[in-house]
């Protein structure tokens, strides 16, 4: 078999060389057609291309895709650049050297993406690569173009793997579903597969179907819709409480630092959030350095970002500490104000620095995307930042339980004067204890640069939300911190299609008033002699 | 690091430096005052600073040129601080203390509101360049930016008409703007056909960063069997998440395009825009315009910045238009006295950088070609449409009741800015419905 197929593309090889000339001269006609400024003469001219079978076709169409297609308006000759940058006749794909002068790129919107896309997938049926040969299939399915079912009925055929015969069947039975003269068993047979995808644009062809067509198809597609509700609902469930988590590590994430400051310290720091600010901007400059020294370890940045956000911040915050909280231990009202100033300083001073608008902090490429679980969508940056926040939680959880430091900080916070006493030096604890929970915001902000604006203002943003989360949780306890991040952020996420996103806040801040009433402490309220401090 | 403290040290000195010339006393006649009313620090820095900066190169190319008059101008910043009532003070500072002849200004629509009642009391001219809801007309202000007729509808019309859409999804950021702008937009909408259940309205916070679930309702709104686009009338910071949301989730421009009002080439400046090619946005310019009155004035911001990556974007190209029109008022009028330029402005027209020319109605709003654009690659827009001629500001639309009986012109002997055509009064039942 295979070797029949080599002897025919030999044969056909041949047959190209000896015809060349003459097909040449009619490709050149057919991609004049491309030469102009109308999108719907654009439009036309890709189907005609798609169809001619020219040699080049699949490249000029992608390269029309990418904006590397350029056309001379004085004769309509159509040149494609390829990615060093030399240009090709579209015809013959032949290299054209010197470059041709006076080009005109092909214009594109979404009409003629839409058509190069449906048109690149036909042309890609066969293609070698399976990932391409899905694609391929995709893009059918979207465009439903019945002049393909020839061509997919013959990919089917020749296809190995599986899960590609799976996409092409699809892509042919959205044909059937939508084409005209198909006959009424072919559809129902088409309802059948369709519906096994049972994602949401299964559902809008299904409904497409049971608007018109014979009774007994609009009932198989309206049994097949049900079905698809039903695993929607309970995706979008299982959806929205992935959200609710999402939300909810991003709160905690934000509010872990405060809770050491606030929590266990009992600083009002209102420059905490300009401390996640402080981590984001380092992360952007670690991303410069990479962009411009070593393009290569870009995937990196993130993990070389982390621990220098912790010292930059961390060391801002014991700046902070020795220069102005000290001086304000036990008065809660200056300390409020000072660190409001603090936090206005902080961004007047970033924004002089690195100007006002938003800085462009790029996502690694193992966070970019989203994948697909039983009809859930989970993107990997916000997998990531779930991850990684419940990292920063048990990391804390050790540090203040297992090592000596932590020991001494809970000594102070539990009764300052005993420790004192038992010879642990208060102050220095206190600094240490400022910049561990400015450091933790620190690196909080590289994730947060990840998914929010890179701009002065990015802690403004968090702060309300930190102080929400944690005076929730219980003043002082790590856990209360960490269940009331993931409560609010689920909770937050349930309102929200029924109330909005605006008055689902405000319902979930009127849940929190009405709770601190009856619990003043939180959640976890803390025992003990401290209580009364 | 070195760099970014001698910035610093700069922008200090900067500032000392522009304390001393707004506080030493000036011969009242060697120069013409301007001032210039936008917010250098806290949440609106990000996109007023740059219009401050565009302010000082007018008026510097203007002073080059021989100033106004045979005068020179200076320009008098002031940082009213993202604050809306420090808007109206320093309003009042400038045209009180200062004296000055034009002040150019203010961004959202709640700091023109506060600003209003004192341009209006003390008889100065505003020049208010942002794109805005309309629904308002002061003797006072010149509008210099979008009424909505000159940005969301046709921005609608070029879906419907180019890419068929049927379903609409009009999400916005929760203030005046959005809401007002949405309320027009479903009056027309309802007017062409379309019906309510193929209309989704969203609101969300300002600065709101978890788009997750939004953006998941969008995509299912999106698969019900019609074409789907989304309108946006999200402000500001809000933007970059949302549009990092949609490229996580795979929403293509091919499947379900969100044309924006609010976002420019200075918003995308911090987005990586691969995953956007294909959104759109409408504005009466794009720095892409390919004229060489256009080309000319990227040069000489470029230069003027000292900054080779800098972007122009559509309030610039409103606050050169102003600019130039108040210049040539002036001129006409032969004086600065607020009331004989206020009536000298209308008519006058200027070249914009679309490559025509925009003329000031007697409705204090002004004429712009409307331009469609998708995001590129690069971060910079391709024009995919543009009206054939130019649009006239409509302040009071005609989509609304209440507000669409109502006309504005300024000359006399009308003199009005909300004349109910029906009652053939100036102001009264219709404007205040309007209002509310």
């Amino acid at each position: 078999m295979s070797s029949m197929i080599r002897l025919l593309s030999l044969l056909g090889i041949l047959v190209a060389a000896v015809v060349q000339p003459a097909l040449a001269q009619d490709a050149k006609a057919t991609f004049a057609t491309l030469a102009t400024d109308n999108y719907a003469d654009i439009e036309k001219g890709i189907g005609a291309i798609a169809e001619s079978g020219a040699p080049t076709a699949e490249a000029v169409l992608n390269a029309l895709g990418d904006n590397r297609l350029l056309y001379r308006p004085s004769d309509k000759a159509l040149f494609y650049k390829d990615a060093s940058g030399a240009f090709h006749d579209a015809a013959t794909g032949a290299v054209v050297t010197p470059a041709p002068t006076g080009l005109k790129p092909v214009r594109l919107n979404n009409r003629v993406r839409r058509a190069v896309e449906a048109a690149v997938g036909t042309l890609t049926l066969m293609s070698p690569e399976a990932a391409k040969r899905r694609q391929a299939a995709e893009a059918v399915f979207r465009s439903r173009d019945a002049a393909t079912l020839p061509a997919l009925a013959k990919a089917i055929a020749a296809e190995r793997d599986d899960g590609v015969k799976q996409a092409l069947r699809q892509a042919q039975a959205a044909i059937f579903l939508t084409a005209d003269g198909i006959a009424d068993s072919d559809r129902i047979a088409a309802v059948d597969i369709v519906a096994a995808r049972g994602d949401q644009d299964a559902r809008s062809m299904l409904i497409q179907v049971a608007g018109r067509g014979s009774p007994v198809l609009k009932l198989a597609a309206e049994t097949a819709i049900e079905a698809i509700d039903r695993r929607l609902a309970i995706a979008a469930t299982v959806q929205n409480i992935w959200y609710g988590l999402s939300l909810g590590s991003v709160l905690l994430l934000a509010a872990i630092g405060l809770a050491i400051t606030f929590g266990v310290m009992g600083i009002i720091n209102m420059a905490h959030g300009e401390m996640v600010m402080i981590g984001a901007y380092t992360t952007f400059v670690v991303q410069e350095i990479c962009r411009t020294r070593f393009p290569g370890l870009f995937d990196w940045s993130l993990p070389v970002a982390l621990p220098l956000a912790f010292l930059v911040a961390g060391g801002v915050g014991a700046l902070i500490e020795r220069l102005v909280i000290r001086h304000l231990y036990g008065r809660p009202l200056e300390t409020l104000l000072a660190t409001w100033g603090i936090s206005l300083i902080l961004q007047q001073a970033v924004r002089s620095i690195f100007g006002p608008t938003n800085r462009e902090v790029g996502a690694p490429s193992y966070m970019s995307g989203a994948f697909d679980v039983m009809g859930v969508t989970i993107t990997y940056g916000r997998l990531w930042i779930v991850i990684f926040s419940l990292f920063v939680f048990l990391g804390l959880i050790a540090v203040l339980k297992l090592t000596p430091f932590g020991l001494r900080m809970r000594a102070v916070t539990q009764n300052r004067r005993m420790a004192s006493a038992m010879g642990i030096r208060t102050p220095r604890v206190d600094m240490l204890a400022f910049a561990l929970g400015s450091g933790i915001a620190g690196i909080a902000g590289v994730a947060l640069s990840q998914i929010d604006n890179v701009s002065p203002n990015l802690g403004q943003s968090y702060i309300i939300d930190s102080f929400m989360v944690v005076v929730f949780g219980g003043v002082g306890n790590l856990w209360g911190t960490f269940v009331s991040a993931l409560t609010l952020g689920v909770a937050n996420k349930f309102l929200e299609p029924y109330a909005g996103a605006v008055l689902g806040k405000i319902l979930l801040l009127v849940f929190l008033i009405l709770f601190i009433q009856k619990r003043p402490r939180g959640l976890f309220a803390l025992k003990g002699r401290s209580v009364e401090a | 690091m070195k760099n970014g403290l001698r910035r610093a040290c700069a922008a200090l000195a900067l500032a000392a430096g522009l304390a001393i010339s707004g506080g030493a006393p000036h011969a009242a006649d060697d120069t013409i005052k301007v001032g210039v009313l936008h917010s250098l620090s806290g949440t609106m820095a990000i996109s007023e600073t740059t219009l401050k900066d565009v302010m000082l190169m007018l008026i510097e190319e203007q002073n080059k040129k021989g100033g106004v008059l045979g005068k020179k101008l200076e320009a008098v910043v002031v940082d009213p601080a993202s604050n809306w009532p420090l808007f109206a003070e320093k309003a009042r500072e400038l045209l009180t203390k200062d004296k000055v002849a034009a002040v150019f200004g203010a961004w959202t629509s709640v700091s023109r509101k506060s600003v209003l009642p004192v341009f209006e009391e003390l008889n100065g001219i505003l020049f208010y360049p942002v794109q805005y809801e309309g629904e308002e007309s002061s003797r006072n202000i010149f509008y210099t930016g979008a009424a909505p007729n000159q940005q969301a509808i046709p921005a609608v019309d070029y879906l419907m008409e180019n890419e068929g859409v049927q379903r609409w999804v009009l999400a916005g950021t929760d203030y005046v703007y959005p809401r007002t702008t949405n309320k027009i937009l479903e009056a027309y909408l309802q007017q062409k056909g379309v019906k309510a259940e193929d209309i989704m309205i969203n609101y969300t916070p300002f600065g709101h960063s978890d788009w997750q679930t939004i953006v998941a309702d969008i995509k299912k709104f999106g698969s019900a069997g019609k074409k789907t686009a989304v309108v946006s009338t999200i402000n500001g910071d809000a933007n970059v998440p949302f549009y990092k949301e949609l490229a996580n989730q795979g929403i293509k421009a091919t499947d379900i395009p969100v044309v924006a009002f609010s976002v420019g080439e200075e918003e995308l400046a911090g987005i990586d825009t691969k995953p956007l090619v294909g959104h759109l946005a409408a504005w009466n310019y794009f720095q892409s315009v390919d004229v060489p009155e256009n080309a000319a004035f990227i040069k000489a911001w470029k230069a003027f910045t000292k900054n080779d990556k800098r972007v122009s974007n559509d309030p610039m190209e409103a606050h050169y238009i102003g600019f130039n029109m108040w210049v040539k008022a002036v001129e006409k009028a032969g004086t600065t006295d607020p009331d004989k330029v206020i009536d000298a402005l209308i008519g006058v027209s200027v070249p914009n950088l679309s490559g025509g020319s925009s003329a000031m109605m007697p409705n204090h709003h002004i004429t712009k070609p409307v331009l469609i654009g998708e995001i590129q690659d690069n971060g910079q827009f391709n024009i995919v449409s543009q009206t054939p001629g130019l649009v006239v500001g409509d302040e009071w639309s005609d989509y609304l009741e209440g507000s669409k009986d109502l006309i504005s012109d300024w000359r006399a002997p009308l003199s009005c800015g909300n004349f109910n055509v029906k009652t053939g009064k100036c102001g009264g039942q219709g404007a205040q419905a309007a209002a509310k």
